[in-house]
């Protein structure tokens, strides 16, 4: 695998993961840049998602499925037993297919993450929920109507006030499961405008089905096919002059 | 246009229509009938003496004061003895019930109690509490009451946590949410109205109930605390209608419009819950 030259946030190391028997994840080694946009790409049922949700072990929710291997974040690793759950949660955000609003006041949707493991005045608390919100281009939208319940918004909103909840809490990665794939395309314009903003600060991973989305919002791409990632560089290669044959095939619609 | 397949079509979808349709009005037809009956004969014995005055000897004025205060306190502390209980175990059921046989066998013996005839649990309250208190009372009717709320509860709770999508939880997961503030913050706030609709329509049921207090409140002809017999609708309605005195028969009609009139509305207030969580 073709190292680039960046400074890594999370490394994954022989990672396997398995739903019961079925091995989903197969030996996966790579390295996730901080502060930049990493793409996972491939067919349905490739294991994009699954791998995704190892970086803050969602997949422990569910019986019978287990990882195996380690992941590096900052050096430590997160699929140790000892390692604090909610800790690791509140450290890397996630961001779901379908938006996800509480069913509570789109301030309280906003500070549900931040109070659980800051103590903040009230005036803290709403600056923060002011920060957040802006930083999601939501805030002009609804700064006047902060007490009234998530479920008002409409679809696209409801998503930016999933992605403010999760950058509230200041989280050092953000993980996007297919973000977009529920909007409309204005709304998606809007979402994929913010992932340019907020990768300066943060350390973003997005799974897409939409490989020009990929291409237009990363700046490096995984491509995954049956549970193996089979090829790991920067964006503009990978769309340009990939170095496997079976990439290339995915990428330029010749399967997948 | 000419297509067998679609005429063929349509025809059963006449004919299943038309039997939903009679099913509805079949069933339509007897509420019907009985509120008729009920408005007919109980609305002439409604007064404001029903409200004030007491349950009287044979021959004499009286009203139902001290049986609509005995149902009332007895199907709300009832009530407020069953809901915790059940919403606590229907919470089990739903968010920590996935692995091990306690859930499945707590959800099965559940199910029992749903079904159970109600005089069983009467009779059941009537060894346990009547007996060894030695009298009847309306702390033993509300226990009784309390234990055909359980199961309602239950049921209900764990069936509306289940119908909120996991993704909802696992977006609180996410943001490192310990799993108590998850259940209580998340999952039950918006399940909120339909575990409040199956609060509700289990009092709706012990409000009507006779079998359980005809072992353990009895009756009582005035006003009395929960720890002496206690008067209530339902065995008043019961002890009035099988008299031979006219003046308790009419007492009785009114008493049987009063329950049907009530039960009715908190089923109307329970549907408005459940359509306004719908359309939201």
């Amino acid at each position: 695998m073709q190292q680039v030259g960046m400074q890594s946030k999370i490394s994954v190391k022989g990672l396997n993961f398995y739903y019961g028997n079925f091995h989903a994840l197969k030996n996966v080694c790579f390295n996730v840049p901080a502060g930049a946009v990493t793409a996972f790409i491939g067919p349905s049922g490739c294991g994009k998602s699954t791998l995704l949700r190892t970086f803050n072990r969602m997949y422990e929710l569910y019986p019978k499925l287990r990882a195996e291997g380690e992941i590096l974040l900052d050096g430590q690793n997160i699929l140790a037993q000892d390692v604090d759950l909610n800790l690791l949660r509140a450290r890397v955000g996630m961001v779901f297919q379908k938006p996800t609003p509480f069913p509570m006041s789109i301030y309280d949707n906003v500070t549900f993450g931040v109070k659980l493991y800051e103590k903040l005045s009230r005036s803290q608390l709403d600056e923060r929920v002011e920060w957040a919100l802006k930083k999601a281009a939501l805030w002009d939208e609804v700064k006047d109507k902060l007490k009234q319940s998530g479920y008002s918004l409409s679809g696209g909103q409801q998503q930016r006030l999933c992605i403010a909840r999760a950058i509230a809490q200041r989280p050092d990665v953000l993980l996007l499961d297919e973000p977009t794939s529920a909007l409309d395309p204005i709304s998606t314009a809007h979402i994929e405008e913010l992932i340019h903003e907020l990768k300066s600060e943060y350390t973003i991973v997005i799974v897409t089905h939409n490989m020009q989305q990929a291409a237009r919002v990363s700046d490096y791409t995984a491509y995954m096919y049956l549970g193996e990632l089979i090829e790991f560089d920067l964006t503009d290669t990978i769309f340009t002059k990939p170095s496997k044959t079976q990439t290339e095939d995915y990428i330029t619609g010749r399967f997948g | 246009m000419k297509n067998d397949l679609y005429r063929k079509r349509r025809l059963i979808n006449f004919i299943n229509l038309s039997m939903s349709l009679m099913a509805m009005l079949f069933g339509l037809f007897w509420l019907a009938w009985i509120l008729y009956t009920l408005l007919k004969y109980g609305l002439g014995g409604i007064s404001l003496g029903l409200f004030t005055q007491t349950t009287p000897p044979p021959g004499s004025e009286g009203g139902l004061a001290n049986a609509l205060y005995g149902s009332a306190v007895m199907s709300l502390l009832g009530a407020a003895i069953g809901t915790p209980v059940g919403i606590l175990a229907g919470v089990y059921l739903a968010e920590f019930g996935s692995k091990g046989w306690l859930a499945p066998a707590t959800r099965f013996v559940n199910d029992i109690l749903l079904s159970a005839p109600s005089i069983v649990i009467g009779l059941f309250v009537y060894e346990m509490i009547v007996i060894r208190m030695g009298h009847f009372s309306g702390f033993a009717g509300a226990i009784g009451l309390s234990l055909l709320v359980i199961p309602v509860v239950v049921r209900t709770t764990e069936n509306m946590l289940r119908l909120v999508p996991n993704s909802l939880r696992e977006a609180a997961f996410a943001l490192g949410a310990p799993r108590w503030k998850v259940i209580m913050f998340v999952t039950i706030r918006s399940a909120k109205a339909g575990v409040l609709t199956g609060i509700l329509l289990a009092f709706a049921r012990i409000t009507g109930e006779t079998a359980p207090l005809l072992f353990t409140a009895l009756n009582n002809q005035f006003w009395s605390n929960l720890n002496s017999p206690m008067a209530n609708l339902p065995v008043v309605i019961f002890q009035f209608a099988m008299s031979p005195y006219e003046d308790w028969h009419k007492l009785a009609w009114a008493g049987a419009l009063l329950i049907a009139v009530g039960v009715l509305g908190l089923n109307v207030v329970a549907r408005m819950i459940t359509v306004k969580r719908e359309s939201a």
